[in-house]
């Protein structure tokens, strides 16, 4: 994400008029002002974290049952969303897949950022031919499209959840590896790690205490992009029948499985595609906010 | 200037080779071989291993990447194993039509972008400027087949506009095509649109904030004038950087797209491959994704450096 701009000519209102009344101030507090889009983002995500954690003991139906003879019965006729393609309640089947779409994209994420966070720092910290080794090995993976990958691998493999998870975990670990990496390699040089060294402070407090502290803002900015990819990339491939198998409920499949409703006006496809897609803009958007926030200029933040 | 041309292009070749490597691996590590594939599991021994013997399979993996590469150069990838059919007949039926979805998506997003982008960086902070933020930035974090089975909602059902199935034949009538089109096209674009136009944005911005532009405001020249003639010039090597990224990027959203409007192009044939197992034929669609990928990254470089004087001449 790259900082966004000032205007074309910087604006002087937020100049203090009168600097002999700030002794007086109290002092400044770190507010966290967020927009109003930010808190939308949050709110919608809080919905459905609560639908991944209760949503099977919400669900009228179980996800396999039949309620309906009738393919694509409308809204409001069964269940609150309607039938599906054979019949059963997307309703019920959107709350069950919820865990599913929200959690395997969940652990394939954080084993990346595990893997690609540890690699980047030893890269960062060993220097020399272990950056190199593991630098290019990055480089190669990150030649391919990450879904011409996915596919060769499941062209090899066959699909399964497992599978799943290590391959998307290993496409994201790239970035993070690269993110780390240079984190590593800019707080390493800085003064007061510097100082740190100076002090004789041993290798591990160094990055536990001076180094690790100062990723903390990016990297969760980061994880936010990566977790929303990797529900976006998960989804993609269930659509396309290569990733989560039906029956089960999820939501790239429920896409997959109800599309031909399309054609007869049924809108069974276009609910679990909304949920995703109203899943990933919330988080953007609160990853948005905070990078804003984090590029707000510190003097501003001062006054 | 030359030296560096050939040095990238020297990097992309060790690109393609180590993807080579790599998509020739993905059939190492298959439980079993092609052999047990093509046979299914009742085959005999015997039937198995004279099969292995026909293909060379029971040749060193070295000796037979060797041969791979060679058939490629030779322009020879072998028989679909789902169908016996030759691949490069396959994959020829079917090039045109995603060529033709790719270059339609490009002559109408980029354009579309810059100027979207351009107009934001004119009127920074306005409430086109967020309307452009936000709404990019909604478009591409929803997945493509969300963007697509609505347009489809919207332009197929209700309003009986355009055809919810693209069966495009390129010798069709041209308004045809252009119906069949619509619908992928405009998917695609809004999935890679988000970032060129905020890419443009960023760095006539960056561009403005730099001494000479401050002496045209002093001087008085119109904001438009500043925009157009005095900033998007210098802000081009990022724009055409982030653009040739986003064609390389098209790759997976053509996946998605093709297979939502089951559109005959070769991201679909490879879908259907990856379904089938039949690896041959995903072997040589991976690498056309592939080497289209990393020479449209090439490119990428490639033009920046043209048109950023300082990147020519690296301290």
């Amino acid at each position: 994400m790259n900082p966004k701009p000032k205007g074309i000519l910087p604006k002087n209102d937020s100049c203090p008029a009168d600097d002999s009344s700030r002794s007086d101030r109290p002092p400044p507090k770190r507010n966290l002002r967020l927009g109003a889009t930010c808190w939308i983002g949050i709110s919608i995500l809080l919905v459905w974290l609560f639908v991944a954690l209760f949503g099977p003991l919400l669900a009228p139906h179980p996800q396999g049952e039949m309620i309906s003879y009738d393919s694509f019965a409308p809204m409001g006729e069964v269940g609150i969303l309607g039938g599906d393609y054979i019949g059963r309640d997307i309703f019920s089947r959107l709350l069950f897949g919820a865990r599913m779409t929200m959690g395997l994209a969940l652990i394939a994420t954080v084993l990346a950022f595990v893997l690609g966070g540890v690699f980047g720092f030893l890269a960062a910290a060993g220097g020399g031919w272990v950056d190199q080794v593991l630098s290019r090995l990055n480089d190669a993976i990150m030649a391919f499209p990450s879904i011409m990958l996915a596919l060769i691998v499941i062209a090899a493999l066959g699909t399964s959840i497992p599978v799943l998870i290590i391959m998307v975990c290993l496409i994201e670990a790239t970035p993070v590896f690269r993110l780390t990496r240079a984190l590593g390699m800019d707080i390493s040089v800085m003064d007061f790690v510097e100082a740190a060294r100076a002090r004789g402070e041993n290798i591990s407090w160094i990055v536990r205490r001076e180094i690790f502290p100062n990723t903390i803002v990016p990297l969760a900015a980061e994880f936010g992009l990566r977790y929303t990819y990797s529900i976006l990339f998960i989804s993609a491939l269930s659509f396309l029948g290569l990733g989560v198998q039906p029956p089960q409920a999820d939501w790239g499949v429920m896409v997959r499985e109800n599309m031909i409703g399309l054609t007869y006006g049924s809108p069974a496809a276009v609910i679990p595609a909304a949920a995703i897609g109203s899943l990933t803009v919330a988080i953007n958007l609160i990853v948005d906010a905070f990078v804003e926030h984090g590029n707000r200029d510190v003097s501003e933040e001062m006054i | 200037m030359g030296r560096i041309l050939i040095k990238r292009i020297m990097l992309g070749l060790i690109t393609m080779w180590i993807v080579s490597i790599m998509v020739f691996t993905a059939t190492e590590i298959l439980p079993g071989d092609v052999a047990s594939a093509i046979m299914g599991k009742s085959a005999t021994p015997e039937a198995l291993q004279s099969i292995r013997t026909e293909l060379g399979l029971d040749q060193p993996a070295l000796v037979r990447y060797g041969g791979w590469l060679m058939d490629i150069f030779s322009g020879d990838l072998g028989n679909s194993l789902a169908t016996g059919r030759k691949i490069t007949e396959l994959i020829g039926e079917r090039l045109g039509n995603t060529i033709v979805l790719a270059v339609a998506t490009a002559l109408f997003a980029v354009p579309l972008s810059i100027f979207l982008g351009l107009f934001a960086a004119m009127f920074p902070g306005s409430f086109f400027d967020r309307g452009v933020s936000t709404s990019t930035l909604c478009l591409v974090s929803v997945p493509e087949f969300f963007i697509a089975s609505v347009l489809v909602l919207i332009f197929s059902i209700s309003l009986n506009w355009l055809p919810a199935i693209s069966q495009i034949s390129l010798n069709a009538p041209f308004l045809k095509l252009v119906q069949a089109l619509a619908l992928p096209v405009m998917t695609l674009t809004a999935a890679i649109m988000a970032h060129m136009a905020r890419m443009t944005r960023t760095s006539v911005l960056n561009v403005v904030s730099s001494p000479y532009i401050e002496m045209a405001i002093l001087k008085g020249v119109p904001r438009r004038t500043i925009i157009v003639r005095h900033a998007f010039p210098n802000a081009l090597s990022p724009i055409f950087n982030v653009v040739a990224l986003n064609l390389a990027y098209l790759i997976s959203g053509v996946v998605i797209v093709e297979t939502m409007f089951a559109y005959p192009g070769i991201a679909r044939l490879m879908v259907d491959a990856v379904t089938n197992r039949d690896i041959p034929l995903v072997q040589a669609c991976a690498m056309l994704f592939c080497s289209t990928y990393v020479g449209l990254n090439m490119l990428a470089d490639l033009l920046s450096t043209i048109f950023n004087p300082r990147l020519r001449f690296p301290k």
